[in-house]
């Protein structure tokens, strides 16, 4: 701050610093002030992993930057929702109203996104969030919104293309948590998978906290292979009773349910799970290997979607910075600015945005394999400039519902 | 058909996990009078030990023994230094015992981050058992066999020792056992400690099918809840009864009607308070 040292600004380190201001005497010059970034993360509950993992993604960004984007300091402002979307209004409220700050990474979570996205589209606050509702980009856009890593059936449109085409399967099981992204991810599945000839024989919703599938797991019979939409710590458990219940097909999965960060937790279990995601460890650009590098120095793990995701995110709020001259006052010039970045060496590849605020990048379908003592993720196939509606016709999509528990509907 | 059958069998070694969840709650809750709404911690914290424990190189077994003793010894002091000066008050008790539920829930969060860890299954027990040309997970066959061998130390215990004639006591009429000289606090320690120490190796044992991460303790809690409303608080045979009876509700129930799998396995719970209210085999109300 005044003393022109890179800070990063809790509320401990806040207090401290504040107290410390008081002391010493007035710069004689005003300075510009710092760019303020909020970070509506979760730092407790279930959800707590991925929301470290984001402060974790965040913290590498700026400090590779030294804590300077296009010239002007950072100070960002880490906030911690709970993972309960009146928390997740509650800290919104205090970042933008009492902090003042100039943009909001996060929040994690689709349904915290949803809490916020109306009040943070009246206070004109910028927000760059990986949460992956679907019509947050389509049936409802919010302008000031803007995503750099994909809905929920982005991942997985490439994944059932893939799986029609390249592994030629015929019919599925799709098993996801009973909640909104699940859903979403499904829909997606089923829709690309079913236009390219396949047949999805069932859909499987195990509520959200399912201390045991076997039941599920029971009713799996009469397919090529499997579908699994697991988030958060479910496909750890979901795989183990997978195999351990003697289950032999081959298990394909969204991006929460083979991320990077997870496959340190993983068994042999895991090995062959083909997942599709936005981030890789193996993508080749240098953007990445400082990523994993610093990620590796600072926490000893290596980044995932979450932390890539922010990493991802930083990059894009600085792109905009740069085209704005460093100035976030005007708030429609700076949505504008963030929406029309397009960058090539990021943690991802190259990617832009469309019309909606919603990313057009690389989609990667990957393999888990054991290399050593370690699992890894290789990249089998690579899809480039993935849009949101993959390659159906913008206003066709539209038209359509959202993608839900039962649209598409199963065909009998 | 086989579907019919390995949920049968599922629904056994389910309920055997869950009888040794639930035994300790219905001890405290029979007892003590105590809603213990930490056991879901208990049984959390219990898997986080041994995951510790096995990283330093202890065996399962050992591990799940040891890592019980962990929280028994956390249980005791709980016991001594909060709970015992609440005594009578439920309100208050249910409002400790859930802000401590919080409390464990956010060390374990910084001991252990928020990565899901993996408990693998011990040696032996790894990989299926043939039933009737069907394939079973040996380990969770296992389990079934542990929760009976449980089940009969437990009853032994308490039907065949003086300790178990005591808590019998205790759990029957506090008041008239103080009178005839049970040092009743002195057995709250004991059944505290020891339903602890349940609940902290149930979460061992559960550890390679659900492995550990934030958000457990939520998740078994109400289950163990579910249980002994079933079968009756302080009862051992109603947890017994009440865990297999869950355990089928609960395999069955997210087979055959997935939507309503919550409906299936409470609405006999209401049912059982509003019919029955000291459940299926409790001694005395509510």
């Amino acid at each position: 701050m005044k003393n022109g040292r890179p800070l990063t600004i809790t509320r401990r380190t806040f207090l401290a610093g504040a107290a410390l201001a008081v002391t010493m005497p007035a710069p004689a010059f005003a300075q510009q002030k710092p760019v303020k970034i909020g970070l509506l993360t979760v730092k407790t509950g279930p959800l707590a992993a991925g929301g470290i993992q984001m402060e974790q993604g965040t913290q590498c960004f700026l400090k590779d930057r030294s804590f300077t984007l296009a010239g002007r300091k950072v100070e960002l402002i880490v906030a911690d929702t709970g993972g309960n979307p009146a928390g997740t209004k509650t800290k919104t409220q205090e970042l933008t109203e009492r902090d003042q700050v100039d943009m909001i990474f996060g929040p994690l979570a689709a349904f915290e996104l949803l809490a916020i996205s109306d009040y943070a589209a009246q206070a004109k606050m910028p927000i760059l969030s990986l949460a992956a509702a679907e019509d947050m980009t389509q049936r409802k856009p919010n302008p000031y919104f803007v995503r750099a890593s994909g809905t929920s059936a982005q991942y997985m449109h490439p994944l059932a293309d893939y799986a029609a085409k390249d592994l030629k399967f015929k019919r599925l099981i799709t098993l996801a948590d009973d909640f909104a992204f699940g859903h979403e991810q499904m829909g997606g599945f089923q829709r690309v998978f079913e236009d390219a000839g396949g047949r999805i024989v069932k859909k499987l919703w195990p509520p959200l906290t399912t201390p045991d599938y076997t039941p599920y797991l029971a009713q799996i019979s009469g397919a090529d292979a499997i579908v699994q939409g697991f988030a958060g710590s479910n496909p750890l458990k979901f795989m183990k009773q997978y195999k351990d219940q003697g289950l032999k097909l081959p298990v394909l999965g969204g991006a929460p349910a083979g991320d990077d960060a997870l496959l340190k937790s993983f068994g042999d279990e895991a090995v062959g799970m083909i997942s599709s995601n936005f981030y890789s460890n193996d993508v080749d650009t240098p953007s990445n290997k400082k990523l994993i590098e610093r990620m590796v120095r600072e926490y000893g793990n290596i980044p995932g979607t979450y932390s890539a995701g922010l990493y991802i995110n930083g990059m894009v709020a600085e792109a905009a910075l740069e085209k704005t001259g460093g100035k976030t006052d005007d708030r429609e010039a700076f949505v504008k600015a963030l929406r029309s970045v397009s960058l090539t060496d990021t943690p991802r590849g190259p990617f832009k945005f469309d019309h909606l605020g919603n990313v057009v990048g690389s989609f990667y379908i990957r393999r888990i394999e054991r290399k050593s003592d370690k699992l890894v993720n290789t990249t089998i196939k690579t899809y480039k400039d993935v849009s949101q509606f993959w390659t159906y016709e913008e206003k066709w999509f539209l038209s359509q519902p959202v993608y839900s528990r039962d649209y598409p509907p199963l065909k009998s | 058909m086989s579907l019919w059958f390995v949920l049968a069998v599922n629904s056994i070694t389910f309920g055997g996990l869950l009888f040794l969840l639930s035994a300790g709650f219905s001890l405290i809750f029979g007892l003590m009078r105590i809603p213990n709404l930490t056991h879901g911690s208990f049984f959390m914290l219990g898997a986080y030990f041994a995951t510790s424990l096995i990283a330093r190189g202890l065996d399962f077994w050992t591990a799940a023994l040891v890592a019980g003793l962990g929280v028994a010894l956390l249980g005791g002091i709980v016991e001594r230094l909060i709970l015992r000066r609440l005594a009578g008050a439920e309100l208050a008790q249910v409002l400790v015992t859930l802000g401590l539920s919080f409390m464990v829930a956010d060390v374990c969060l910084m001991v252990w981050t928020g990565d899901p860890i993996r408990i693998a299954t011990p040696g032996a027990l790894t990989g299926a058992t043939s039933i009737f040309g069907l394939g079973f997970p040996t380990y969770r066959l296992a389990i079934s066999v542990i929760a009976v061998a449980f089940a009969i130390g437990l009853w032994a215990l308490l039907e065949r020792t003086r300790l178990g004639a005591m808590i019998r006591a205790g759990v029957d009429d506090p008041a008239m056992a103080r009178v005839v000289g049970i040092r009743v606090s002195r057995l709250f320690t004991i059944v505290f400690c020891l339903g602890a120490w349940l609940a902290g190796f149930a979460g061992v044992i559960g550890g390679p099918i659900l492995s550990v991460y934030p958000g457990l303790d939520g998740e078994m809690l109400p289950l163990a809840l579910v249980v002994v409303i079933l079968g009756g608080s302080g009862s051992l045979l109603g947890s017994l009864v009440g865990s297999f009876v869950v355990g089928f509700l609960y395999n069955f129930g997210q087979a055959m009607l997935p939507e309503l799998a919550y409906v299936v396995l409470f609405l006999p719970m209401l049912l059982v308070l509003v019919v029955r209210p000291q459940g299926l085999f409790g001694r005395q109300a509510v």
